[in-house]
């Protein structure tokens, strides 16, 4: 082949759909950073002395970066993919040992005037590897091997991380197993995934509330184990279709847990928890008999499903109890448990009064008053959605999501095209992390996901968030743009 | 394509990326439309609406001195955030504070539960109101002392120790004065009492504001929309008063001891020239901190020094009120200043008797009026009350009477520019109907013509009676302020009212009086220098007879009319003249001639034993 026929055709088949809704997202990030970065006595946005002069500089040198990152050929990360991933877990370690500490992290290497954070980079590498080496020939997600295997890549870099003391950024790690869903990871462990958030949230929050006078049992714990016993009931069916098993286990367990809350409420009141724990254990114990029975595993995993569930309440409490005082502030705040508005609660109290005070139409560029006058922490960084709702107003903050959700759909589709399974578990890996973003970043926001500081891609001002996520996108735009090329 | 099984699982992400955004437009739908609250919590944050006080009107007496002024003091404002290597032994010494007492006031200021408003990084109040001279103390030092702070604002004085009364005071608005006028905030001040109070709007001025916004640690960034809202503040107006000062600090000092009032009028224009009110009070005892403490203590005092009791109490005016039943009589017809009435020792009509002193008899109206013959009024009211050819009934006669008694400024209020006013007592005929069951006749009713019974005036309706004899038959409105400095007064305060007497009966009551002066009641009050014209009065009372006097002078082109009232003071000739005639001449020659100045001293050595009940 030619290369300057070759080069055409890379050209035409690049997706501009995706790099005009990039163009759009950087564009209207570099205005909120203007918005929530503006100093009243420093009325140039352009200066470099302030924040949006420095992300007009970052820009421009993520668009260069782009630029240069549609150069490489994708061969290059087919082969690389490895070699990347044992560098970039090596930069990590390397990070742990030198980086200063600041504000107790550990994460930030200083390069002359700037700063970089390796672990912005690293995701791309995690996603290149498990790319990789799901594109084996024989590699079968069902294989505890292969699965295994899988699962070291993703938590190594997530454990050097959070020995950075960066749990936000590792969390994002946790996206990658929407990836693995999509490769055909059994769901009840996505399931499970969200079994565990509600019972933690139920549990921690309504663990010392009673239902009512009358019955005196503390709702989280009730609730809880509830939810274990329907959650399990519905599990044994919709995976082992054992309908006797199905109909013995409903018909007794919520049988007499009904029975007993009645009697509980109407004769004589007693805590209605003991009952219910006494009949998830007795469930357990059957789903393990039918398991030996049967020989049958699933039975043995639902079992231990139901145990963990059950346990869940009393080792959350536990914990909790037990985490520092800041940590579990913060999760109380969220829970709605404290009104702490001047402490822990009040980055989510002033974040909710900057976005509110914007109405529909908001205030103006620039003429926000609360993000400008920080009474809103971190407002160009973390907290930079405020800035858009309060300077833009509804139209402007669901605008930017609605361009977010075209710009996630417009990735699965081009990830669905790809032609090779190493491109598109790349492609889901992008979109899963730009998802995970949004919805810590804009949820804490919002209040309604506790406060993890994780940025909001295009948005938040910093050059190393800015490349990093450049990075991730244009080299998954490269590999698009050869999909029609024949694989050598 | 390779290994593509599970393809349909891109709806499952996409489904949950689609809920993910929904979910969150709803919540934004629900923070920035739903409602308003956080709009006003954002400006409360960011505006700090900083007020700027514009400076409180002076108050001048009519010859242009000063009375009441504001002064400078100083708030020491603290920055605790600033605090450094502070030397707190000579700190406190040069305020003149115990260390305990530093201690303390640091904690109250960082005590969020006592002091809501509190940054570490803005001014406190540290110490409030600090005197010029005490603060040049501090001044000096200030430089050593790093994050504090001076800030300065004004402070009402008073530059004389008189007409406590009439200049009234300031003081904190009260929660119900903020509910009734938005202009007000918690903390502002407002006039209390006085011209202090019924002058509020012009004296105050408009606070001005500067609108700026403030950032999350309570610093101030600047003017919000470079200061485009900002208003500057307009100062209050001054206003003059009519009071001469020094016949008020006269007035004052003849009623030492002594319980009762004096006002002065100056006839052509109605204007107070002195408003006493006995006992009184220093002003400057309601100056800034102590004035509750005062305020407490006056209160519980049985004299009642608070009362203003020249507008505010009400008295039988006795004689001094024959002159306006002559001109009654005259203008109805009853008599003519030839017409002539017998008195032998009072008015005797069956077994009906009112006393009167040996004088000639019988005898013509100005004889009546200088010898203040109690059976000559007597006689009159008898012979109108009784007139059936003028008036069907006694009741009619009585509303004819009364009538009169109105177009001379009694019975309500005369409207004069202070706070509050009482409006005295002329019965009218439904009253002695509803208290004598319809028979009643001018015999039931005699002793009004005296001015007694049910007849009641406040002294400034008493010094209005003399200022309408000396205007022969009108009386402008009676007023304390004489001028607003770029404003004007109530167009009501100008008013000429027209009694219901024409003035040629007026000069023959002027002509009683005279006389009264020259041989009468009232021969005390006559000098050498310019007619006076005066009417004693001893009003009865259940204990000692008060002592009245009412007069004007000169004669002709009055400057001055006045009404001494001195409770329980016995024959008007006893106080009310001669305290009537020194402020005269006072007034009219601008001091004392030294015979009078001794008069002075022995009446201001006079006292009144009042007992200590209650009253």
């Amino acid at each position: 082949m030619v290369q300057g026929s070759d080069n055409k055709s890379i050209f035409m088949s690049i997706d501009w759909i995706t790099i005009m809704l990039y163009v759009v997202l950087i564009t209207w990030g570099w205005f909120s950073v203007c918005g929530a970065s503006y100093d009243y006595s420093q009325p140039d946005v352009f200066s470099f002395s302030t924040n949006s002069g420095k992300q007009m500089v970052w820009t421009l040198t993520s668009f260069a970066l782009a630029g240069m990152l549609m150069m490489i050929e994708k061969k290059f990360y087919d082969m690389g993919a490895f070699v990347i991933y044992g560098g970039m877990i090596a930069l990590l370690l390397v990070t742990l040992v030198i980086a200063p500490d600041t504000k107790g992290s550990r994460s930030w290497i200083p390069i002359g005037p700037v700063k970089l954070q390796p672990a912005e980079f690293a995701k791309f590498a995690v996603a290149l590897a498990i790319g990789k080496f799901m594109d084996r020939f024989n590699f079968d997600m069902n294989n505890k091997n292969d699965f295994v295997k899988l699962l070291a890549m993703i938590c190594v870099p997530i454990l050097i991380i959070i020995l950075q003391k960066e749990t936000g950024t590792a969390l994002v790690y946790l996206t990658f197993f929407l990836v693995l869903y999509r490769e055909g990871m059994t769901g009840s462990l996505l399931f499970t995934a969200f079994a565990v958030v509600v019972y933690f949230i139920v549990g921690i929050r309504f663990a010392e509330e009673q239902i009512s006078l009358n019955l005196p049992v503390s709702i989280g714990e009730f609730v809880v184990l509830s939810l274990a016993m329907i959650f399990t009931t519905l599990m044994t069916w919709i995976y082992t279709r054992n309908v006797v098993a199905f109909k013995i286990m409903a018909g007794v367990g919520w049988g007499i847990s009904l029975l007993a809350v009645l009697f509980s409420v109407y004769v004589i009141p007693f805590d209605v928890c003991k009952v219910i724990l006494l009949l998830d254990l007795l469930m357990i114990a059957y789903l393990m008999g039918l398991g030996i029975f049967y020989r049958y595993y699933k039975y043995v995993l639902i079992a231990l499903f139901a145990t963990l569930s059950t346990s869940f309440f009393y080792i959350c409490d536990t914990v909790f109890d037990h985490l520092a005082d800041h940590q579990r502030i913060r999760i109380e705040v969220l829970l709605g448990m404290k009104e702490d508005l001047k402490g822990a609660g009040y980055n989510v109290n002033q974040a909710k009064i900057a976005i509110g005070s914007g109405g529909l139409s908001g205030k103006g560029f620039l003429n926000g008053t609360q993000t400008k006058l920080k009474y809103v922490p971190e407002q160009d960084t973390d907290f930079i959605f405020c800035t858009v709702g309060e300077e833009e107003g509804f139209i402007g903050s669901a605008g930017v999501l609605i361009v977010y959700l075209l710009f996630i759909w417009r990735l699965i589709v081009v990830a669905e095209r790809q032609p090779d399974t190493m491109g598109r578990v790349y492609g889901y890996s992008v979109l899963s992390i730009f998802l995970f973003h949004l919805l810590i970043n804009v949820g804490m926001v919002l209040g309604l996901t506790p406060v993890i500081g994780i940025p909001l891609p295009f948005f938040s001002y910093g050059g190393s968030s800015l490349w990093g996520f450049t990075i991730l996108l244009f080299i998954f735009l490269r590999m698009d743009a050869e999909r029609n090329m024949k694989r050598q | 394509m390779a290994n593509n099984t599970y393809e349909n699982r891109k709806f499952v992400v996409a489904g949950i990326a689609l809920s993910i955004v929904v979910i969150y437009i709803v919540r934004l739908a629900f923070l920035q439309l739903g409602t308003t609250d956080y709009k006003s919590n954002a400006d409360n944050n960011a505006f700090y609406n900083n007020i700027i006080f514009p400076s409180r009107g002076v108050l001048f007496d009519r010859n242009g001195e000063v009375l009441v002024y504001n002064q400078l003091a100083y708030d020491i404002m603290v920055v605790t955030r600033e605090i450094d290597n502070l030397d707190t032994l000579d700190f406190c010494k040069s305020l003149n504070i115990t260390k305990q007492e530093f201690i303390d006031r640091m904690n109250t200021i960082m005590d969020r539960s006592k002091n809501p408003g509190y940054s570490s990084y803005t001014q406190q109040l540290f110490i409030p109101q600090m005197s010029s001279k005490d603060f040049s103390v501090f001044q000096e030092k200030m430089y050593r002392f790093q994050g504090f702070y001076v800030r300065e604002r004004t402070i009402r004085r008073y530059a004389t120790d008189h007409g406590a009364h009439v200049l009234g005071d300031v003081a904190e608005v009260s929660p119900s004065d903020v509910e009734k006028d938005d202009y007000y905030s918690p903390g502002d001040y407002i006039g209390k009492q006085g011209v202090e109070r019924a002058y509020e709007k012009e004296l105050r001025g408009e606070k001005g504001i500067q609108v700026l916004l403030r950032d999350a640690r309570g610093r101030i960034q600047g003017h919000y929309k470079n200061g485009e809202l900002d208003r500057k503040p307009v100062p209050g107006k001054d206003l003059t008063l009519g009071i001469d000062m020094k016949v008020q600090a006269l007035g004052e000092r003849l009623m030492k001891g002594k319980m009762g009032s004096i006002v002065a009028i100056e006839p052509k224009t109605g204007e107070v020239l002195c408003m006493v009110s006995a006992p009184s009070y220093d002003p400057r005892e309601l100056e800034g901190k102590e004035r509750g403490k005062h305020m407490m203590e006056m209160g519980r005092d049985p004299m009642k020094p608070m009362l203003n009791r020249a507008i505010l109490g009400t008295y039988p005016p006795g004689s001094t009120f024959k002159t306006t039943q002559a001109l009654t009589f005259l203008q109805e017809g009853i008599i003519t200043d030839q017409t002539a009435f017998p008195c032998s020792h009072g008015f005797r009509f069956g077994a009906l008797k009112v006393g009167c002193h040996a004088h000639g008899s019988p005898l013509t109206l100005e004889p009546a009026i200088s010898t203040s013959c109690n059976g000559y009024f007597c006689w009159g009211l008898y012979y109108m009350f009784g007139n059936r050819r003028k008036y069907k009934n006694v009741q009619q006669a009585m509303t004819t009477w009364k009538d009169y008694m109105v177009s001379m400024g009694f019975g309500y209020k005369l409207g004069i520019d202070m706070p509050s006013e009482s409006r005295g007592m002329i019965p009218n005929a439904d009253y002695y109907d509803k208290y004598h069951k319809f028979s009643w006749s001018a015999l039931s009713v005699i002793s009004i013509s005296i001015g007694q019974g049910e007849v009641t005036l406040t002294p400034l309706q008493i010094a209005n009676l003399g200022a309408t004899i000396a205007n022969r038959g009108y009386y402008v409105t009676p007023h304390v302020v004489k001028k607003v400095k770029g404003g004007h007064l109530a167009d009501s305060l100008l008013v000429k009212h027209r009694t219901k007497v024409e003035p040629k009966y007026y000069e023959m009551v002027v002509n009683g009086m005279r006389r009264s002066v020259l041989g009468g009641t009232c021969h005390a009050a006559n000098n050498p220098w310019y007619e006076v014209c005066g009417k004693t009065g001893t009003a009865q009372n259940r204990g000692q007879d008060h002592s009245v006097f009412m007069g004007f002078a000169p004669k002709d082109d009055p400057k001055i009319a006045i009404a001494v009232y001195v409770e329980n003071g016995g024959w008007g000739a006893t106080y009310g003249v001669p305290i009537g005639a020194l402020l005269m001449e006072q007034y009219i020659m601008g001091k004392l001639s030294d015979e009078s100045e001794l008069k002075a001293q022995a009446i201001e050595n006079k006292t009144i034993n009042y007992g200590t009940r209650e009253r």
